[in-house]
């Protein structure tokens, strides 16, 4: 990673950790990261839980209105109600973990790993750590332990600062 | 010819951009890199990557759904 001050900078803070929400991060902090942007990411509430060594991420139709699957060569809604009948979210999971697979998109477990080989900066939010009853020996190893200023120190000094 | 080729046929946003950012690294500055994917999205991508990184695009071309790249490492 060059060091020189006209190195762009991005900074994300990641507050979703289902699996269709832990894409936009990882994406964008992987490619930003390949194209020589120093990446911050602040990962706090449920999206500390992206940084859980085993990851069982997941999707719900509920609160997703315009979720939409292809299915029999057309796409099918997913209305909210039907996140309360049993097994709908897991199988809408499952689904979706199909198309993944079928359409070579990346595992999130994936991007986290090229992100972290590209020197991607992980900073797990301490608050939400002893909120949830996480310790570090739960989380992969790499991010740093840190704290709201920690992140608006970085946010300052970065040109781009997304919350996700 | 390239100096190296990578295909990444198949592979979708935004891992042809992140294997070819890869690849570059062992390409002799100067020299050159030949990328093969099928994903659309990657034309604007890879103008975009190089714009940013100071690469040159010297080539971009499409064969039905094949698309072709030549990179030159710059920096």
């Amino acid at each position: 990673m060059s060091s020189d001050t006209n190195t762009k900078s991005l900074s994300m803070i990641v507050t979703k950790g289902s699996l269709d929400w832990a894409y936009p991060p990882f994406i964008l902090a992987t490619t930003a990261a390949a194209m020589g942007l120093n990446v911050t990411m602040f990962f706090t509430f449920y999206g500390l839980t992206l940084l859980k060594k085993k990851l069982d991420l997941k999707i719900s139709t509920l609160g997703n209105p315009a979720m939409e699957m292809p299915m029999f060569g057309m796409h099918i809604g997913m209305p909210n109600l039907v996140s309360a009948v049993p097994g709908v979210d897991a199988a809408a999971t499952a689904m979706m973990k199909n198309l993944i697979k079928k359409k070579g998109v990346a595992s999130i477990e994936e991007l986290r790993s090229m992100a972290l080989e590209a020197d991607v900066k992980m900073i797990a939010c301490q608050m939400t750590m002893d909120l949830f009853e996480y310790t570090p020996d739960d989380m992969i190893q790499g991010p740093v332990l840190g704290g709201a200023a920690t992140y608006i120190e970085t946010a300052t000094k970065s040109d781009i600062n997304l919350f996700i | 010819m390239a100096n190296q080729v990578l295909d990444a046929k198949g592979l979708n946003c935004p891992l042809p951009i992140l294997r070819a950012k890869k690849a570059l690294k062992d390409v002799p500055v100067g020299g050159t890199l030949q990328v093969i994917a099928t994903d659309p999205g990657a034309v604007k991508d890879f103008e975009a990557f190089c714009r940013t990184t100071g690469n040159d695009l010297v080539e971009s071309k499409a064969d039905g759904k094949v698309f072709e790249f030549l990179i030159k490492r710059i920096s």
